[in-house]
């Protein structure tokens, strides 16, 4: 097997490779640790990396397959896990100070559900502080770069996971994406992420940054390897109070299908045009024409109330997120900062919050606080959960015109590091076609349609279905992304600068 | 909309501060009043349509009634509580003195 | 602490220039057996930090979800209270930092309480008789409680003063049941009646629907106290105190007494009453300034996100509702007079938590007062020495009612019937069986007794002779040596008859 990169492979492929017997996991684990030693230090995907867990667990398998106990398709591979989702007894940061040194003493229901199918956690991945932004430059522990430019974010705030996937240091990986944080980064880092309806995967051990818009997801380098993940990580969970009862869609069999004739396709008007840049358009307009090509019927729809959802979404989220956080205070784990056997606890409490949050975290806090406060409730975030009602409507009205809606995901491709770090408006714009998706609660998908002209640089295309047809995503998409790799000879990741 | 909407003083910054429990430093009161002023500009014409007749969504999917049967799971242990705690005495989170009672 | 020193107008004044209105917070603790928000067991007095998990601890990540068994005592109390079951109502998260929050907001209800508009009637005696009052229940919500703190160092060892405070997260999480009252108006110089018969009815109320221990020293019923004045019953409210900490029946009127005199000589004074909160002093019956409402924080309420909303159908309402006991104040008069006995020995009865128990001793048969004197005597001792509830004894009534029935027959003395008890307690089987198993039936044939009190006499025949000369009192010693001889299972009054038979001496 020398002459075969087992971190080139697909999930997939690599499934078969285990399943055959051809490698074992071990080997697949070290080949993904021995690549993140060996470019991890220009990418910074992860956080921690966690090689003796992910050895012992590959073993595991290996004993399982030997003993020829039933294993899940995806046991043996390996999985970059976003450092929002608690791991017992590995550390989880979420990208702050204030969780420094902190190990969860339980697995978060992703977690367990991961290392019930024999999947094999590499370690947790770097992100944006409490998944707040678009660029993974608000991680205290310094940025993630773009493997497909080191000066270019690689989106965020699931930036780490996705680069971790785009520099092959993993095949799989899990997202969270609460505005977005999923399908920005796989926009912008030529990959493929899911936002599954809300509740269709269980938010325990998920820490939350807005509870009402969280949901984890599957990324990976293809919409079938996405898929598999998917159908592992989805189900119900009694310890989520949210968590959706339906049976998960089969969307493993949706992205084997890829047939999409007869799909009515909506456009969806408000998501394009003006504030998109131009190679970002041009390969949309040429990936709706493939679509077309396919047999789908694309029309076009319009949902006038989009144009508010970035202000419901700054309103909802901060308030939620200032709630959530206010568990971080200095007294059961994390930081603690001004203890000098004087002060007051209050000011121990507002010491260690000062220092442990970073600039863009305390900003959405006391956005968040001012929303909620006495006087303002029902101006801000009153309004804003009626906005949420309409965008719900517009979702409504525009689904029954089409199956899926599409859109590009993010304005413009991977901007470069910095470039909006002092404009948090600015930054809040990438967001603006993703956004609606989390308000409404349905399912959306990135994948990848080509390189933006003008700077080389990785464009996706979103999907959008509505809640609980998930499997709509991966039928659409694996058909766009079987026509697109016939077209280009193979993967678009496969044009990742080597390093 | 409030008469306040796009100017939030250095003083409501403070209490807002308080609020947090942030100690926000001389130069984030002038920052975080200058940001949140224009954020909050930006975000403010939700109030132009939401209009009465509009019901607010504040769950995404309209479930109800969940609930959980009245059966005891297991604990952490008390090792396992503290593991991670900054300060702790006697089986017990220890904390700075506490200046108001609740 | 310049409020201890503080004024207070004598009473009877104060309630001939003043007018009083009450409000009462009740929180109660249910006793379910796992908290409202995760599967930790609610024991009391456990080891500090033993029954937390990822959910009442506030680890990230963790969420919350809803005990339904807590939800059901919610609509039951409610109901009990003459309540409306909402058809929709959610929980709201109520913001605030304080350590023994894990969160740092409680999970509570907000604008859309589970329960609310009802009534209780409560009795009261005046020195002209018992009366009634109505009290009208403004809601009963759904929260949780918090852990607890204990303050250490220091020159007082209280919280002010205190180096620093330790935290037990274990009472953190369990279901607590809020109700509020509406404004108690016209209650005049009873108030302070009427606000301890209310929290009494309450209490009695929640022990019948099972629903809570309902230990106010225990903390598992709580108390909070608004007092205003007004000059008149037909003029608005006045500014009101909010005393918290109250936490016994008598400290509830003690502290609407002492908050009447101390508002009234502010007032009359030409002062005002601060919008505060105050806190109740058992030990010296004082209340003292806590946060006045010019500080108060700001709550932030919302829905809470990670919870669904509740709508109980009709029918569940109806089949909860089914579910209600006999009122406990109806049902007190009814035995009380069956049984033949007024009110205080009544209380003593309820008081024990030993009503169903005398009542089913007595259905086994059991003279009523054997019955109470059984329960609220020497098994309620046994209970209080063992820290349990006085059902949780290993002793059924019918097991009572044989014990009594073994006395009756004269097969056993009182305090061989308390040994018979203490073997069923201990699990030695049912009282015929401890009498057989430990051979403590009295001694009634005479021919033992009689060999045994020669014995006795002819070891002291000093006393014999005392007894002949008419010293009878000296009999005692004698009887004393016969009961050790036959280990206490001799009827104590037959041996001394027999003594003075063998001696030929009229007692
Ligand atoms: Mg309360
Ligand atoms: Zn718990």
């Amino acid at each position: 097997m020398s002459t075969l990169d087992l971190t080139r492979c697909t999930a997939v492929q690599l499934a078969e490779l285990l399943g055959t017997r051809t490698v074992s996991a071990r080997e697949v684990a070290q080949a993904h640790l021995d690549r993140i030693a060996a470019v991890d230090g220009d990418i910074h995907a992860f956080l921690h990396v966690d090689a003796a867990g992910a050895l012992a667990a590959a073993d595991a398998v290996d004993a399982d397959r030997a003993a020829d106990r039933p294993l899940g398709p995806l046991a043996g591979v390996p999985l970059a896990l976003k450092d929002v989702l608690t791991m017992r007894d590995v550390p989880t940061t979420c990208g702050s100070r204030i969780l420094e040194g902190w190990r969860p003493p339980y697995d978060a229901t992703v977690t367990r559900r991961l290392r019930e199918a024999g999947i094999v956690i590499l370690g947790k991945t770097n992100m944006d502080e409490f998944a707040m932004g678009s660029s993974t430059e608000h991680s205290a522990y310094g940025p993630t770069r773009n493997p497909w430019a080191l000066d270019r974010i690689p989106g965020g705030s699931g930036g780490g996971s996705a680069a971790a996937l785009a520099a092959f240091e993993a095949p799989l990986a899990i997202g969270t994406d609460t505005g977005g944080s999923i399908r920005q980064p796989a926009a912008v880092t030529g990959t493929v992420g899911v936002k599954p309806t809300y509740g269709a995967v269980s938010r325990y051990g998920l820490v939350a940054l807005a509870s009402s818009l969280d949901q984890a997801g599957p990324c990976a380098r293809t919409v079938l390897d996405t898929a598999m993940l998917h159908q592992v990580i989805a189900g119900h969970d009694p310890m989520d109070s949210t968590s959706l009862t339906d049976p998960v869609p089969d969307v493993v069999a949706a992205a084997k299908s890829g047939d999409i004739s007869g799909v009515r396709i909506g456009l969806v008007r408000e998501l394009g045009g003006e504030g998109y840049q131009a190679g970002v358009q041009e390969r949309f307009a040429e990936a709706v024409a493939v679509l077309e090509r396919l047999g789908a019927d694309v029309v076009e729809v319009s949902c006038p109330s989009f144009e508010h959802a970035l202000a419901a979404y700054y309103l909802i989220l901060p308030s939620e997120a200032s709630s959530n956080l206010a568990k971080f205070d200095g007294i059961r784990y994390g930081l603690r900062v001004g203890d000098d056997g004087r002060r007051s606890v209050e000011e121990v409490m507002s010491l260690t919050r000062e220092a442990g949050f970073g600039a863009e975290v305390k900003r959405r806090i006391m956005l968040g606080t001012y929303a909620l406060s006495s006087g303002y409730y029902d101006a801000y975030y009153g309004s804003a959960q009626k906005v949420r009602t309409l965008i719900q409507r517009d979702f409504t009205a525009a689904f029954a015109q089409a199956d899926v809606l599409i859109s590009p995901t993010a304005p413009t491709t991977a901007f470069r590091l910095g470039e909006k770090l002092d404009d948090p408006l600015a930054m809040y714009l990438n967001d603006v076609a993703t956004i609606p998706v989390n308000l409404a609660g349905n399912a959306a998908m990135s994948l990848p349609i080509g390189l933006a002209a003008e700077d080389g640089l990785p464009v996706g295309l979103q999907v959008i279905a509505p809640a609980m047809a998930d499997d709509r995503l991966y039928r659409v998409g694996a058909a766009l992304e079987q026509a697109l790799y016939d077209r280009w000879g193979g993967l678009l990741i496969e044009e990742v600068p080597a390093r | 909309m409030p008469e306040t909407a796009g100017a939030i003083t250095r003083e409501q910054v403070a209490h807002l501060g308080r609020l947090a429990r942030l100690s926000l430093t001389e130069d984030e009161l002038d920052r975080y009043s200058a940001q949140l002023a224009d954020i909050v500009a930006a975000v403010a014409r939700v109030t132009e349509v939401a209009t009465p007749d509009v019901p607010a969504t504040s769950h995404p999917m309209p479930l109800q009634n969940v609930f959980r049967d009245d059966v005891p799971r297991p604990c952490l242990s008390q090792e396992q509580a503290l593991a991670g705690a900054p300060d702790a005495e006697d089986g017990r989170f220890r904390v700075p003195r506490i200046l108001d009672e609740e | 602490m310049s409020q201890a020193t503080m004024e207070l107008m004598d009473f009877d004044e104060a309630m001939a220039r003043f007018d009083p209105v009450l409000g009462l917070e009740v929180h109660v603790e249910l006793s379910t057996a796992t908290k409202m928000f995760c599967g930790c067991p609610t024991t009391f007095g456990a080891e500090p930090n033993t029954q937390v998990c990822p959910v009442c601890l506030g680890l990230p990540g963790a969420l919350p979800a809803l005990n339904r068994m807590g939800v059901e005592s919610a609509m039951r109390i409610g109901l009990a209270l003459h309540c409306e079951v909402a058809e929709w109502c959610r929980f709201a998260r109520k913001n605030y930092f304080y350590p023994d929050m894990p969160k740092n907001f409680q999970t509570s209800q907000y604008d859309e309480p589970i329960c609310s508009d009802g009534w209780i009637d409560v009795d009261y005696d005046t020195p002209e008789g018992r009366r009634t009052f109505r009290v009208g229940i403004e809601r009963a919500h759904m929260e949780e409680d918090t852990g607890k703190n204990v303050h250490l160092g220091g020159a007082t060892g209280r919280i002010h003063g205190a180096d620093y405070s330790l935290v037990d997260y274990n009472r953190a999480g369990i279901p607590l049941i809020e109700i509020v009252t509406k404004p108690i108006e016209g209650a005049g110089r009873y108030a302070p009646e009427v606000a301890r018969a209310y929290v009494s009815a309450l209490r009695d109320l929640l022990r019948a629907l099972e629903v809570s221990d309902v230990r106010m020293e225990q903390g598992s019923l709580r108390c909070d106290v608004n007092v205003s004045l007004r000059p008149s019953a037909d003029a608005p409210f006045g500014t009101r105190s909010e005393t918290k900490n109250v936490n016994s029946l008598r400290s509830v009127e003690r502290s609407v007494r002492y908050e009447i005199g101390r508002q009234a000589a502010l007032l009359a004074g030409g002062g005002r009453v601060v919008q505060e909160t105050r806190h109740w002093h058992e030990d010296t019956g004082l209340t003292t300034s806590g946060r006045s409402k010019e500080e108060a924080e700001d709550y932030r309420y919302f829905p809470e996100p990670d919870l669904v909303p509740i709508a109980p159908s009709r029918e569940w309402v109806e089949a909860l509702r089914a579910t209600l006991p006999e009122n406990p104040a109806a049902r007190r008069n009814r035995l009380a007079a069956a049984w033949g006995i007024g009110e205080l020995e009544m209380s003593t009865v309820v008081n024990a938590g030993a009503l169903d128990l005398v009542e089913a001793t007595i259905a086994a048969g059991a003279d009523q007062a054997a019955a109470r004197k059984w329960w609220t005597g020497e098994l309620a001792r046994v209970a209080r020495e063992r820290g349990v509830e006085l059902r949780d004894l290993a002793i059924t009534p019918a097991q009572v009612a044989e014990v009594e029935a073994l006395v009756q027959a004269g097969t056993v003395n009182d305090k061989l019937a308390r040994q018979v008890i203490e073997g069923v307690l201990a699990g030695e089987g049912g009282p015929g069986e401890v009498v057989a198993a430990r051979g403590l039936a009295v001694v009634s044939d005479d021919g033992p007794l009689l060999a045994a009190i020669d014995d006795a006499l002819a070891a002291q025949p000093d006393v014999a002779e005392k007894i002949r000369g008419g010293k009878v009192q000296a009999a005692g010693a004698i009887v004393g040596a016969v009961m050790k001889a036959t280990r206490g299972q001799a009827d104590a009054a037959r041996v001394r008859e027999l003594i003075f038979q063998r001696l030929g001496v009229e007692a």
